[in-house]
Formats: C-alpha cells, structure tokens, sequence
C-alpha cells in the first residue's frame, strides 16, 4: 500500500522526466530536430498561460480576457533583470531571479487592477481586463530605456526545454494542490454561486483576488520564459490577438480541467504546424477544426474530465479514513 | 496529507535534478545546404495574417527567379538542382521562430530569403546566427537586424536613410516646415520618424506638428490630422504601415491638409491608392525601387513579372525579394564551397551586382550600399518617377 502511493507520488513527475529524456534522445538520434523542440517549448509555455487563465476563468468562474498583459509584465520584468541588471553574469541563478521578478511584476499588476475591478462581475470585469492588456501595451511602448515600441534585443536565450517543463510541471502540481484546497473549494465555491459563496461565510472578493494574484504570477512566470526563448520581446506581440489565443486553447480544451488546459494548449499549439503542408490552406483548415471541436463537444475536449493524477480524492486527503471501518451499517457509531 | 505532498515534492524535485542533468547536451551543429545534387532555398514572408499583400508580392517576386532558373543553377561547370521552400510566418515573431528552426533543421536549406519585417527577422536572426545558416531579409529596415550576427545580411537600406531620404527629398523641394504623424506602437514608424527629425532638423528645416497614435487597428486619425491641419505646414510626412495609409491620406485631404504628403516606403503599393481613391494625388514616397527605371536590369526584370502575373507591376516587396534571391545566387556561385558558411562569405564579399535598383555592393555591416528613388503617385493612383536620391 505505502509503496503504491509512493509510486502515485512520484509518477507524475517521472512522465514529465521521461518526456524529456525521450525528447533528448530523440534530438540526439536525429529523428526530432531543433524545429520539434522549439515548438514544444512554446507548447509548453502556452500550457502555463492556460492553466493559470484556468484558475481565474474555469476555477474561480471570472472571465479574464488580458491574460496576455501578465504575461508580457512577467516578460518585461525577467528581461530587464537578465539583461539589463545582470548584463554580464551568465548564472542559472540570474535567470531564476528574472522569473521571480517577472512573476511579480505580473503579481503586483494583477493586484493593482484586481482591488477596484473584482467588485465588478462578468462582462464588466472582462472588459476591465481587456482595457488592462491593452493599457500594459500601451504603457510598455512608452519606456524608452526597454526599447519602446521597438522592443528589446538580445535577451540571452536561457530557457530551453528543460527549464519548460520543469516549471510547467510545477504549474500544474501547484494547481492540482490548491484547486484541492480549501482556497480551491471557495474558489469553485465563487464559481458556481456568488451569492450563495457569500452567504456561506466566504469572503469572496479576497479569495478572487487571490486566484487573480495567483495566475498573474504563473502567468509572469511564463512570460519570462517566453522572453527567454523567442530572446526579442516588443510591446505588439503581447496584443489582445495572443490573450485571444489563450482562451481559444483554455474553452477547446475544456475549462475547469487542468487536463483540459494541457491538451487544449498542446494540440493548437502543434496543429497550425502539423497542418504547414496544407500550405495556404493552413489556416483555414485549422479554424474548421477548432468550429468543428466546439460544434460536438461544446464543453472543451477535456471538459469535465481530469486525468487521475491531475485529481485527488477526497480520501487521500486523510492519513486516517474518517468513514469507512469504524462505521458499521448505517448511521451505527463505533 | 503532509507525507504525501512531502513524497510528491520529492518525486518533483527528483524530476528537475534529471532535467537539469540533461541540459548540458545541446543540439548539435547541422551541415545544412546541397543535399546531392539539390540546393534548397527558404523563403519566409507572411502569406496569410494582416501583412499578407506583401507577403504574395514577395512569393511572386521570387517566383520569378524561380522561372528563370527552372529549377537548375549551374555553379562552377556542375549542374544542380535548385529548389525554393515557402514558409507563412503569419508576420507573427513566434510563427518566425519555428519557420526558421523548421527551415534550418529540417528542409536542411542553405540560405533563407526574408523575413520582410523587422521584428520577424529580430526574433528569426539569433536562430539562423546560433545555427549559422546565411539570411538575406527583404524588407528588413531596422538597423539593429543585421548586428544581430555574421550570417544576417539584408536586401533593402535601413530605416534612417529612409527618413534621410525623405528629409533631403523634402528640403531639396523648398518645403521649410513639416508635420510628421506616426505609429508609436511600430518599429519601422519610429524609427523613420527619429531618422526624419533629426536629418531634417540638420539640413534646417522645422517639424510644426509630431502627432501619435497606437496601433495598426485604428482606423480614425481625425483627432491627429486635425492638429497638424491646425499648425498649417507646408508638408506632411506619414511613416506609416501600408495597411494604414490608405485612410491616413483620405482623412488628411478631408481634413484639409491639401499640402504634399510624403510617405515611407511601404506606400509602394497601388492598394495605397485602391483605398484612399483621388486623394492619393500629390502623395510622394521614397523607395527603392521604381518600376519606370530604364535600366537594362529593371526592364527586364519587369516585362518577366508583368507577364508572369498578368499585368500586375512589381513594388518594393517583389523587387527586394527578387533582389534578396539573386543576392544568394550570386553568393552560391562564387562561394568557394556549397555551404552555409561559404554561401556567408560570399555574400560579405559582393560587388556590383547588376540589380533591378542598380549596382550594389555589401558594406562591411551586412547593409547594402544602393540609392532610392522618390515616387509620386497621380490621381488614377498610379505612381511616377520623380528623382533619385544618394546617400551623402
């Protein structure tokens, strides 16, 4: 028994481990190139902006449609530390710091914003945070010493696979956990009822802030990593089109399901580049897809399904069954 | 609860000491370049998203070439076969970043023809310089594009002798003020504006109104074509992206600005004139590039186009990439060997290459040294020979 939770523990984990190992080892072999490696890493970033946009949108039932502002903060903000701060000193630790600092940036933003428009519910907050990305837009190509509109050159290209999957992972785990938390169940709590949340005692403009807060500063993360890939960030690229992006993949994966979130980000990250042989044809072919996706199964690919490691039971949350053995038949105490 | 997310912990961090194990081995450098007897060439541009326009002209552009090689290139007495690869970058930087991995890795090519936009070739170049695959861009105007590395080169002239131009073009005209109004969110707007003001501020003319807006969706310049109506210049000059000049120059005639407009060079397309209808009268750009050129290279270059392609004429965009195609041909055939490296080295070291814009010649910094033209669009929107300028 002990030994099959061990496993349980660890084997999430080890996927992730062995998708890199098998990655690398393919690349060595020669049958994955630098091209299927770049495109899992952005793969692998889109799964952190969506699963954090899960939190605010599928979790906490908020409808955030400027994911993107958070993730150029977040990108900004690691890339001033790399680049600009820590020119010279090529440490895994600078890099590091870069993403925290991005992060929160991202947080501290996703704080300002959230205290005066989390009062606010549905459409208006949605058009809140659709004015907030584009005001973080607006404000980025103003500051000169980042390069304005033009953008920052040469951010050292730190993030590889790796470094991806690891915080992707991390993401994900620290989201499974909370989501079966207590702060999860306020969470979901808020999503399925304001009012009746509220009449329960659950102080819901501090647990939205919270998830708010939280996926800003995941969503920072990624941005930071994004800047250390692509290594060229202007103000344009974090646009309301990329926002858009995010919750195409969070609804055709399957809002409220971190599996969702995963096989949404994955699958419309690769498929515009499995479909380039259809050449012209690409994008139009990868719309119908989507029409097609929300047409039969309108509740997202994954809606309402989470892979067995991405669920707990209420069970394994207690070293000590609370029902079960010392209960005999029905209402009968020990 | 506490010795399980404790184990979980663990098992996590196990994962990231494995990762972290592993990522010492990189990819390894990829030859790339002839494939037996086949010499592949990418081409990116954008075919679809917002900039797709230029991107058909540039597919045309190089299709050209393409006929008139017809698939063979003969290169120091051996015949070999020559194939171009296309590749949509959506004008997006992140759709430019797998197209080159894509291009560089996979299709195994030994040159690449584009990127047309800045930031497209920003976030393509330190891929093609860390893998060292040779990049000609088109339209590529910003000059931080070719210091990214030794293998970037570009086809057309940077983004101040733009703004050069047009101010010397301006001045030379006897137009002593001007009013500039520009896309702050862009990068080949600013920096023809910076490079605009300060050439024209030298030569001693005097900018009346530099006004502002953000973004190539929107779509009503009123409130900033006002302003520069107000401070009365004698000529305005809109920097802009072709998307959007079309409504610039309409807007500007109907709110009075009836003074001559200069352009930069992405006003080289008669959709400029499609969109602004009679308007585009008296609206002058700098290019490189003019279809009524006389010489022997320009003409032929456009009677192959226009017939090739039903009547259409060429712009900047077809010519630049055309100019970028010959300029990789002209390298693989006096590179010393069929590789990315030698394709690089010979690209350094070309010299009056015989152009449709002229002969021009690659400077130490990877530009090239070519002059301009100033175009003048009439009010059927078809644009005219005016003057050409060189760089001082």
């Amino acid at each position: 028994m002990k030994g099959k939770k061990w496993i349980k523990a660890v084997y999430p984990a080890a996927v992730v481990a062995l998708i890199y190992l098998l990655v690398t080892a393919l690349r060595g072999v020669g049958i994955m190139n630098g091209y299927y490696n770049q495109v899992l890493m952005f793969a692998g970033i889109n799964i952190m902006m969506t699963a954090s946009l899960n939190l605010v949108n599928g979790f906490t039932g908020q409808f955030c449609i400027g994911h993107a502002g958070f993730m150029s903060l977040g990108a900004y903000g690691a890339a001033v530390v790399t680049s600009m701060l820590f020119k010279n000193t090529d440490s895994v630790f600078v890099f590091l710091l870069g993403l925290v600092a991005g992060g929160f940036a991202a947080m501290i933003a996703g704080m300002l914003i959230g205290l005066p428009s989390l009062k606010l519910k549905g459409d208006y907050l949605a058009i809140v945070t659709l004015a907030f990305g584009e005001i973080v837009r607006a404000l980025l190509r103003l500051v000169k010493p980042i390069g304005g509109a033009r953008g920052m050159i040469g951010i050292p290209g730190y993030a590889n696979l790796g470094w991806i999957l690891f915080f992707m992972a991390l993401t994900l785990f620290l989201l499974r956990n909370l989501i079966h938390s207590p702060f999860g169940r306020a969470f979901i709590a808020i999503r399925d009822n304001e009012v009746a949340a509220d009449a329960m005692g659950i102080n819901t403009t501090k647990y939205k802030m919270t998830s708010f807060c939280i996926a800003a500063f995941i969503a920072g993360v990624a941005g930071g990593l994004y800047a250390h890939v692509i290594s060229f960030i202007q103000p344009d690229n974090f646009s309301f089109t990329k926002s858009a992006d995010f919750l195409v993949y969070l609804y055709a994966g399957g809002s409220g399901s971190l599996t969702g979130s995963v096989v949404g980000a994955t699958l419309l990250t690769i498929l515009p580049e499995f479909l380039r042989f259809l050449a012209d044809w690409r994008l139009a072919v990868y719309a119908v897809i989507l029409v097609l996706v929300m047409l039969y199964r309108s509740e997202g690919l994954c809606g309402g399904l989470e892979l067995p490691f991405m669920r707990i039971r209420r069970q394994e949350l207690y070293e000590e069954p609370l029902f079960g053995k010392k209960t005999k038949g029905k209402g009968e105490q020990a | 609860m506490k010795k399980s997310s404790i184990k979980r912990f663990l098992g996590l961090f196990l994962a990231l000491a494995m990762i972290l194990g592993m990522t010492a081995c990189g990819g390894k450098k990829e030859a790339g370049g002839v494939d037996d007897d086949t010499i592949k060439i990418g081409v990116v541009c954008p075919i679809s998203g917002n900039s797709a326009i230029a991107g058909k002209y540039i597919t045309h552009g190089v299709e050209v070439v393409e006929e008139e090689l017809g698939g063979k290139i003969e290169i120091g007495g051996k015949e070999y076969n020559i194939e171009f690869i296309y590749m949509d970058n959506e004008a997006s930087e992140e759709k430019t970043t797998n197209v080159f991995q894509k291009l560089i890795e996979e299709e195994k090519v030994i040159a690449i023809v584009g990127p047309d936009m800045s930031k497209c070739a920003l976030a393509g170049g330190p891929i093609a310089q860390k893998a060292g695959c040779p990049v000609v861009a088109t339209f590529a105007t910003n000059t931080a594009v070719t210091e990214v590395g030794d293998y970037i080169f570009r086809a057309c002239f940077i983004d101040p002798f733009q703004g050069k131009m047009a101010a010397q073009y301006i001045w030379e005209s006897g137009y002593k003020t001007t009013a500039v109004m520009f896309n702050n969110a862009d990068a080949y707007a600013t920096g023809l504006t910076d490079a605009f003001v300060e050439a024209y501020e030298g030569l001693g003319g005097q900018v009346v109104a530099k006004e502002e807006y953000s973004g190539s969706d929107v779509k009503d310049y009123n409130v900033q074509l006002t302003k520069l109506a107000s401070s009365s210049p004698e000529c305005v000059f809109f920097p802009n992206l072709l998307g959007e000049l079309g409504l610039q120059i309409q807007q500007a005639r109907a709110a009075g600005l009836t003074c001559p407009i200069v352009c930069g060079d992405s006003a080289d397309t008669p959709e400029v004139g499609e969109v602004a209808g009679a308007a585009v009268e008296n609206v002058a750009y700098v290019s490189a590039f003019s279809a009524e050129a006389t010489t022997d290279a320009a003409k032929s270059f456009v009677e192959k186009y226009t017939a090739k392609f039903d009547g259409e004429t060429p712009n900047s965009n077809a010519e630049l990439a055309y100019e970028a195609t010959q300029m990789v041909l002209y390298a693989l055939q006096n590179a010393d060997e069929l590789t990315r490296e030698g394709v690089r080295d010979a690209l350094k070291e070309i010299k009056d290459l015989e152009l449709p814009s002229g002969k021009m010649s690659m400077a130490e910094d990877r530009n090239p040294i070519k002059g301009g033209v100033v175009m003048q669009y009439d009010a059927d929107g078809v644009s005219h020979y005016v003057s050409s300028i060189n760089p001082n």
